[in-house]
C-alpha cells in the first residue's frame, strides 16, 4: 500500500493544479492551547488552513477560520485531504476515525502520550481505509518554503534536496539547522515520532522519497529503542536504495531499561541498543555521526 | 511501568492463570504472622525490578522452618544491581516436570503483538533456540492460535489444554490491562500435567494508566519523579554528578552522549518539553536542586522560537533565591542571546554559542572530579 502513497502529491500537488502548493488543511483541536498557537504559526508559514474542529465549538471561528464540531461537518465544504491533529491523547482515536471517515488521506498526529492500544487501532483504521498517519508524537512535516503542518519552528529549515527523517523533534530541528548552515537545504523534513509504534516508520518514509529525483540524499536521525534502524538497513540492502544516507543515533550512553523521555526510547538487553543500530548501519556503509553537528560534513563527503 | 513479580502474579490470579500458593512479607513481624501457614519446602524470592535475580542469589529455597528467618534476613539485605527489595515473596515449592517459556509482546516494527514460546524455559530468552514466534492479528489471539503453539511445542493431552488456556487468558490480560509485555518464564508443567506460572514479567503502557485506576496501586515513583512529572517533565536519575536539562528527549539524550564522550558523568536527564518559559526552566532547576550529588548543570536549549532572555531570567532567579549554587553551563541559541549573556555576566552561569563549547568548559570544572 505504501508505495503508491505520494506525500508530495497530497501536500503540494501538481504544478497544473489550481491549488498547487496551497492545499487545504483542517486542524483538529484548533481552539486548544497548542492547536491555536501553531495554527497561527503554520498560517504565517503559508499553510492553507481552511477549517478547524473542536467538538461543541462548531459555529465559532478562530482568527477568521471557521470551527466545526467534526471533520465530517467541516469537510462538506472544503474537501480537504490533510488534517493536523492537535487533540489531547485520550481523544486521539476518535479524532482519527472522524478524519478518515470524512475524506482525509494524510493525518499528521501531534499528540504525545497516546496509549499504544489506541495508536494500533487508529493505524489499522487509517490503513484499511487508504489513509496515512504520520506520528503520533511527531513534530509534523515541513516542505521548506511551501508548507508546514506541525509544531516545528521554521527558522532551521531551508529549501533544498535532502530529506530529513527523525524519531526526535528537537533533533530534527537541530540537524536541519546544521544542514542549512552548511547550505544543505531540505526537500522535506518529517518526524517519525517518539512512540513505540509509528504510522509512518523509517522504511515507509524512505519509500516516500525513493523515486523522487529532487531528493538527492537522506539524513536519518534515530535513537535508542525498538528496531526501526535495523529494519531500515535490511530494506536498504534488499532494495539497493542508492541515494547517499547519513545517520545519527541518540542515546549511546543511556542506561538500559530506562525510558529516556520518549515512550519508545528504551533498551531491553541488546534490543533497541545504540550499538545494535550503529553496527547495522556499518553493514551497509552508512556513516553515523557522533554528534548532530557532524552530520553535514559526513553528508558533504558522500556527495562529492 | 514494570510490575514486580508478585504484582504480575496478582493479575495472573485475577485472570485465572494458575500460580503457586504464596505469601508476602515486608519485615520479620509480617513474616512471623505467616510462618504457621507455610507448607515447607518454600522458595523466598526478592521482589526487584532488575533482572538476573536468580544468578545474584536473590532467590533462596528453604526446606525447613529454622532456615526461614535467616534466609529472609539475608534477602532483605541483598542488593542486586543497586536495588534493595521492599518485600519478599514466599511461595510453596511445586513439583515440576518440565519448564517452558511463553510471552506476548508489542512487536514495534510490525505494529502488532507477537508471541514467543519455547520448550526450553527458565533461561534468558535471547539465548534460547527453537523459539516459536508468531504474529497475532489485530482482532486478537484465537483458540486455534493457542492450540497451534501447543502443537509446535509437542504438548499433548491435558498439558496442551492447560497451556492453551493460559495463552488465551494471558492474551486477554494483555489486551485489557494494556501491557507492552507479558512474560511467563518459566511456565512450569507439573507432575499432573497441568501448567502453572512460576514467574511473571509484565510491563504496562504508562500512557494508558489514566484509564486503569485499578493499577494505580502498583505505581512506584520517587517524590522527585512525581514532582517532575507533575510539571510535565521527563526525568531520569543517573549515576554521575552532572545534570542535563533541555527541550526535547532526543536533544537531551544526544547531549548525554556528548558529555559522556568528553569524560563527564551525567547524573540526571531532564526534558522539559516544548515550552521554554521562565517558569518552566525555574521549575526544572528546582527539581535538579533536590539532588545533592549534582555538582554542575548543563542546559542545552534548541532555540529558534525560544527567547533566551526568559531562560537567563529563570537562571538568575534560581541563584538569587538560593535554590541552586552549582555552576550552570548553557547553550541557548535563539533571540536576544547578547542581552542574555550580559544578564548572566555576574552570576555562576555562562552562556556558550555551541553545545560543544559549553561541554568542553564543563568537563574541566574541578569539583566534578573530587
Amino acid at each position: 500500500m505504501s508505495k503508491k502513497f505520494d506525500i508530495f502529491d497530497i501536500l503540494v500537488g501538481n504544478s497544473n493544479d489550481s491549488d498547487y502548493g496551497n492545499k487545504p488543511v483542517i486542524i483538529q483541536g484548533i481552539t486548544g492551547n497548542f492547536g491555536s498557537v501553531h495554527t497561527r504559526l503554520m498560517r504565517e508559514y503559508g499553510t492553507n488552513i481552511v477549517a478547524g474542529v473542536t467538538p461543541n465549538k462548531g459555529g465559532q471561528s478562530f482568527e477568521g477560520i471557521p470551527v466545526f464540531d467534526s471533520v465530517k461537518d467541516a469537510n462538506k465544504n472544503f474537501g480537504a485531504k490533510i488534517s493536523g491533529i492537535f487533540v489531547p491523547a485520550p481523544f486521539f482515536l476518535s479524532a482519527v476515525k472522524d478524519a478518515v471517515n470524512s475524506g482525509i488521506k494524510l493525518l499528521i498526529a501531534i499528540p504525545e502520550h497516546v496509549p499504544i492500544r489506541d495508536a494500533m487501532e487508529a493505524l489499522e483504521y487509517a490503513q484499511s481505509n487508504g489513509a496515512r498517519i504520520i506520528g503520533p508524537n511527531t513534530p509534523g512535516v515541513i516542505i521548506p518554503s511551501v508548507s508546514k503542518i506541525g509544531i516545528m519552528p521554521s527558522q532551521p529549515f531551508t529549501k533544498g534536496n535532502t530529506a530529513v527523517f527523525s524519531r526526535s523533534g528537537t533533533l530534527m530541528y537541530e540537524v536541519s539547522y546544521y544542514l542549512s548552515r552548511e547550505g544543505i537545504g531540505q526537500q522535506i523534513a518529517l518526524g517519525i515520532g517518539g512512540d513505540p509504534i509509528n504510522g509512518t516508520n523509517l522504511i515507509e518514509a524512505f519509500e516516500l522519497i525513493s523515486e523522487r529525483d529532487e531528493v538527492e540524499s537522506v539524513v536519518v536521525v534515530g535513537e535508542i529503542g525498538g528496531d526501526a534502524e535495523e529494519s531500515l538497513v535490511q530494506y536498504i540492502e534488499k532494495t539497493g536504495f542508492s541515494k547517499p544516507v547519513v545517520a545519527y543515533v541518540a542515546g549511546r550512553s543511556a542506561p538500559k531499561e530506562k525510558r529516556m523521555g520518549h515512550a519508545g526510547a528504551i533498551v531491553y538487553g541488546n534490543y533497541g541498543s545504540a550499538e545494535s543500530k550503529i553496527s547495522s548501519y556499518a553493514k551497509v556503509n552508512i556513516p553515523v555521526a557522533k554528534r548532530p553537528a557532524e552530520v553535514p560534513s559526513l553528508l558533504l563527503k558522500l556527495m562529492k | 511501568m514494570k510490575l514486580l513479580e508478585y504484582q504480575g502474579k496478582e493479575l495472573f490470579a485475577e485472570y485465572d492463570i494458575a500460580v503457586p500458593k504464596s505469601y508476602l512479607a515486608r519485615n520479620q513481624s509480617e513474616l512471623s504472622h505467616i510462618t504457621d501457614k507455610l507448607q515447607f519446602p518454600v522458595v523466598l524470592k526478592s521482589q526487584l525490578t532488575v533482572g538476573g535475580r536468580g544468578k545474584a542469589g536473590a532467590i533462596l529455597k528453604c526446606t525447613k522452618m529454622e532456615e526461614l528467618v535467616p534466609k529472609f534476613t539475608e534477602l532483605m539485605k541483598k542488593e542486586v544491581k543497586g536495588e534493595l527489595p521492599e518485600v519478599i515473596l514466599i511461595e510453596e515449592a511445586v513439583s515440576i516436570d518440565k519448564e517452558l517459556y511463553f510471552s506476548l509482546f508489542l512487536n514495534r516494527g510490525k505494529r502488532r503483538y507477537s508471541l514467543i514460546s519455547s520448550a526450553q524455559g527458565g533461561m534468558d530468552i535471547e539465548s534460547v533456540e527453537n523459539k516459536v514466534i508468531q504474529d497475532i492479528s489485530i482482532t486478537g489471539l484465537t483458540q486455534s492460535d493457542a492450540e497451534s503453539v501447543a502443537k509446535k511445542l509437542s504438548l499433548e493431552g491435558v498439558t496442551a489444554k492447560s497451556f492453551s488456556n493460559i495463552v488465551i487468558k494471558l492474551a486477554k490480560l494483555v489486551r485489557e490491562k494494556e501491557a507492552e509485555l507479558a512474560e511467563i518464564n518459566p511456565l512450569a508443567i507439573l507432575k499432573d500435567g497441568t501448567c502453572l506460572a512460576l514467574d511473571s514479567k509484565i510491563i504496562i503502557d504508562d500512557n494508558s494508566l489514566f484509564r486503569h485506576p485499578e493499577l494505580r496501586k502498583y505505581v512506584q515513583i520517587s517524590e522527585l519523579q512525581e514532582q517532575a512529572e507533575k510539571s510535565g517533565f521527563s526525568f531520569v536519575e543517573l549515576d554521575g554528578n552532572i545534570a542535563i536539562i533541555g527541550n526535547g528527549a532526543g536533544l537531551v539524550m544526544s547531549t548525554l552522549d556528548i558529555v559522556t564522550d568528553a569524560g563527564g558523568k551525567p547524573g540526571a536527564f531532564l526534558d522539559f518539553g516544548g515550552r521554554a518559559t521562565t517558569e518552566t526552566i525555574y521549575k526544572a532547576l528546582e527539581v535538579i536542586s533536590k539532588l545533592s550529588k549534582i555538582k554542575a548543570i548543563l542546559v542545552n536549549l534548541f532555540g529558534g522560537i525560544v527567547r533566551t532572555d526568559l531562560v537567563a531570567q529563570a537562571i538568575l532567579n534560581a541563584y538569587q533565591d538560593g535554590m541552586i549554587s552549582v555552576p550552570i553551563y548553557a547553550r541557548i541559541s535563539g533571540a536576544e542571546s547578547e542581552k542574555s549573556k550580559k544578564m548572566l555576566s555576574n552570576s555562576n552561569a555562562k552562556l556558550y554559542d555551541t553545545v560543544e563549547e559549553a561541554i568542553s568548559s564543563l568537563v574541566q570544572y574541578k569539583e566534578l572530579s573530587k
